[in-house]
């Protein structure tokens, strides 16, 4: 199986660059598939959060129209080499996952 | 006769208590509230009006959207969105002509950088539209993707 997460959170000039890969399916709801027809359900993270040393620098509402496999990159002050990084997120199945980072 | 009736009003309690059970869950597992009806909102307007309960977008030149002129495939096209507008809460990622316009919605806390990279799909060659909102104010830049085969699938 695929790796479920590639983060990296990097520390530069007092401004932390976070990139995140998150292994998920994405799916719309509205794909048929091929072989029986029938529709493949709606299956697509909703909420995304991420915290610095566990206070939250972002809250993100996400649709199904972001896409497979999603990447996200935000940058954000304050956070020095060392500190952690955790991304959270909860999809519309009721499923979640976390990971945690060091800033390097 | 009998058996089957008894079969019947179990299999009955039975849907009815996975129903309760969904009907339960919900509430857990969107921590603070996933907007449903904006992410569900069909066209632009309506959108728009879902998102931010109808106040209008101003047209900024300080917003900056990065994405490829020309996708090739729609199920991923690169979009970052960062502008010079200060007090930046929310950045919002909406595709104009998808079903449901609204992709994503970032809220971004103060020490956050008004600055956000992901993947979105477009359904065919559309204007992207980042909504930015600074100090209370909403404020909003386009971009159009050409788009030659579509990432909604179907």
């Amino acid at each position: 199986m695929a790796k479920k997460w590639k983060v990296r959170a990097q520390a530069k000039g007092g401004i932390t660059t976070m990139k995140a890969l998150i292994t998920h399916p994405m799916e719309t709801g509205l794909r048929k598939n091929k072989k029986t027809g029938k529709k493949i359900p709606a299956h697509f993270i909703q909420k995304l959060t991420v915290e610095h040393n566990g206070k939250s620098v972002l809250d993100a509402d996400w649709g199904p129209a972001v896409s497979a496999n999603p990447y996200l990159s935000i940058k954000f002050k304050g956070a020095a080499s060392g500190d952690s990084v955790k991304i959270t997120w909860n999809d519309n199945t009721g499923k979640s996952d976390s990971h945690t980072v060091k800033v390097r | 006769m009998k058996r089957r009736t008894l079969l019947k009003g179990s299999m009955s309690a039975g849907v009815a208590g996975v129903a309760a059970c969904a009907g339960l869950l919900t509430p857990q597992m969107v921590l603070a509230a996933w907007p449903k009806a904006a992410f569900e909102a069909k066209g632009m307007d309506n959108a728009v009006k879902t998102l931010f309960g109808g106040a209008a977008l101003t047209n900024s030149g300080d917003i900056t959207i990065k994405a490829p002129p020309i996708a090739e495939n729609g199920a991923v096209v690169n979009v970052a969105v960062s502008t010079k507008l200060n007090n930046v809460s929310t950045i919002s990622i909406l595709v104009e002509k998808n079903g449901s316009p609204l992709a994503s919605s970032f809220n971004l806390a103060a020490v956050t950088e008004p600055f956000i990279k992901t993947r979105v799909k477009v359904s065919k060659t559309s204007n992207i539209v980042a909504a930015v909102k600074s100090g209370g104010k909403l404020f909003s830049a386009s971009r159009e993707v050409k788009v030659t085969i579509g990432g909604c699938g179907g």
